[in-house]
């Protein structure tokens, strides 16, 4: 049974239809990477299955439990998908340890003591330990999105959702950020990606799929999609990309 | 673009400085005036003094002082004037950049003239007013000894108005946070309960606040139910501004909890946080740091709109003022009340400038 089982799913916003009918599977320990252009769909489709979003027709599975429509258990749901955003969101009237803690104190029930070392672990393996007293606007853009990470993996998610977490960052901060996700990878965190770093895409996805229009339009190893993509709209992408100088 | 025309070259024509002669002579000329209406006016105290037979050393030598202050003006009336010239002789050797500083420095002297004479001037219309018609002025509101004599009982029934203003700040503020978290409640099963806090602020935003005093204070112990029968008049005060000012605190917790970017909830959420949990611990309190100075200046309302329970007979300062004038024919007693109420607010208005500024600098900080 695949960690992940998204079927047929469609998202409308008004009677803008943005999702149209996705069809998508991750496998445990998988690294699968989102890519397309802007505006089709890779945020909502992260939201969808963190369930920020409501999805309007289709369904998504977790370990084959249906984990959209009515009655499910969001917060329930939400201690297992864990996702990041592009623009941080760290809260910013707490130090960076209570962000950390939050969530594990009052809705894990962890004792503070033991959240505080669980964070505190986390942050020295990040390199920002000495961080832990300070608030976020005190922090550069790539140790900001690094909390924000080791804040999603404090409650020990099962899958992590990243959605263009490297897209508001200076450049020269962007490789702290993706050696962090590196790492991960290697230990084996099963991950879904919406990026545009198409280098990073390349090395480390399990599985890249090319989004337009709202649906899952080629997916395959990143070997074939960056090398030999069988759509014309993936060619045209891909072609721009490499115009651009990003891969 | 390929044709081989030369570039158009333009040139920068440098302007002459305005000149600042006529401004700094003007500048003098007030200056001077104001010295003679201060003499005039100290003089005037002085008559007045006499015509009521007093006589002190110390307070002539007070006037003289206050009769000389205005040779202060003098300085900076000068100093224009001598830029003014300076420039001009810049000018007459066709040193233009010399000419603009002096000019520059001219107006920016000649203006500080104008500036400080007008408070002064502001002053000794004050002055004037206060001694106009034999001290009628201050015969009426500020008699010394009236003032003492009053002012051991006035400042007890002051403590009447601080008293419900900490006990209805209080429970406005809980209370506004209530009714905002209400009102914005989301889903449909909530309806009913925004629609009820949308009414409630709507109506209490729209009732003055003596109407619902005089509804409270009176009406309640008339329906003769056992609770508010026997509560303290003033505890019904307190309830009828805690009832007006929630519904003005309900509406600047709305903004503030508006205010906070939808990413603030997602990111909550997404940690598996509740509804209720993302607001107690992400979204109220950054909400109320926001609106704190709105907050504070809802609480000086109020505490000024405490003056108001008079009207259902709670003795407090403005009442116990006003039998105490009525005695005397003489509106003294009154005056400390204001002065009380100018004295305990003045630091309060100057705290929410000084947060508003904090706030401004954290932003401009980025």
């Amino acid at each position: 049974m695949s960690l992940l089982e998204i079927r047929n799913v469609h998202k409308r916003f008004g009677p803008n239809e943005v999702l149209r009918g996705i069809n998508l599977s991750v496998e445990e320990h998988q690294v699968v990477c989102l890519i397309g252009p802007s505006g089709c769909g890779k945020s909502t489709l992260l939201r969808c299955i963190n369930g920020l979003e409501e999805i309007q027709a289709g369904e998504i599975r977790l370990h084959g439990d249906r984990i959209t429509g009515p009655g499910v258990d969001l917060n329930a749901l939400r201690r297992e998908v864990g996702i990041v955003f592009q623009s941080f969101n760290l809260f910013p009237h707490m130090t960076v340890l209570q962000n950390i803690t939050l969530a594990p104190t009052q809705v894990l029930r962890l004792p503070q003591a033991e959240a505080q070392a669980k964070a505190l672990a986390l942050l020295k393996r990040i390199g920002l330990e000495h961080k832990a007293q300070a608030y976020p606007d005190q922090l550069s853009g790539g140790q900001q999105q690094r909390v924000a990470i080791v804040r999603a993996l404090a409650m020990e998610p099962m899958l992590l959702l990243l959605d263009e977490i490297t897209s508001a960052l200076d450049p020269e901060l962007v490789s702290e950020v993706l050696n962090l996700l590196r790492e991960l990878a290697k230990e084996g965190m099963t991950m879904i990606l919406a990026t545009h770093e198409m280098g990073f895409a390349k090395e480390v996805a399990s599985k890249v799929c090319f989004m337009y229009g709202g649906v899952v339009h080629e997916e395959g190893p990143p070997e074939q999609i960056f090398t030999n993509p069988q759509h014309e709209r993936t060619q045209l992408f891909l072609a721009s990309i490499i115009e651009a100088g990003r891969l | 673009m390929t044709d081989a025309s030369p570039k158009e070259v333009r040139r920068h024509n440098a302007t002459p400085p305005k000149d600042g002669l006529g401004f700094a002579l003007l500048a003098l000329t007030l200056a001077i005036m104001l010295l003679a209406a201060t003499g005039w006016v100290m003089w005037a105290v002085k008559q007045t003094m006499t015509a009521n037979g007093f006589q002190a050393l110390w307070a002539d030598a007070l006037l003289l002082l206050f009769a000389l202050i205005p040779l202060g003006l003098l300085l900076p009336a000068t100093r224009s004037l001598r830029q003014a010239r300076w420039a001009r002789q810049a000018l007459q050797s066709e040193n233009l950049i010399v000419a603009r500083v002096h000019s520059a420095e001219a107006h920016t002297w000649a203006w500080f003239t104008l500036g400080y004479a007008g408070a002064w001037g502001l002053f000794l219309l004050f002055v004037l007013f206060f001694i106009a018609n034999n001290v009628a002025v201050g015969r009426t509101f500020f008699q010394l000894e009236l003032i003492r004599n009053s002012f051991g009982l006035i400042l007890q029934a002051f403590g009447v108005n601080v008293l419900i203003f900490l006990f209805a700040g209080v429970l406005s503020l809980i209370w506004g946070l209530v009714v905002a978290i209400a009102k914005l409640l989301p889903g449909k099963p909530a309806q009913p309960i925004r629609f009820i806090a949308t009414f409630y602020t709507d109506a209490f935003l729209s009732l003055p606040s003596i109407i619902v005093i005089y509804l409270v204070g009176f009406g309640l112990p008339l329906t003769g139910i056992g609770f508010f029968r026997n509560l303290p008049l003033e505890a019904l005060a307190v309830l009828a501004l805690t009832l007006t000012y929630g519904a003005y605190m309900a509406e600047v917790y709305r903004a503030g909890l508006e205010s906070i970017h939808p990413s603030q909830w997602a990111a909550a959420r997404s940690l598996g946080l509740s509804y209720g949990q993302t607001l107690r611990f992400v979204v109220v309190p950054q909400a109320v740091r926001r609106i704190v100075p709105p907050l504070l200046n809802n609480l000086i309302g109020m505490q000024k709109d405490t003056a108001l329970v008079n009207v259902v007979g709670v003795i407090d300062a403005f009442n116990q003022a006003r039998i105490i004038a009525s005695n005397d024919f003489n509106l003294s007693a009154v005056s400390t009340v204001a002065i009380l109420f100018i004295l305990i607010t003045i630091p309060q208005t100057r705290l929410v400038d000084r947060l508003v500024e904090r706030d401004r600098a954290r932003l401009r900080q980025g």
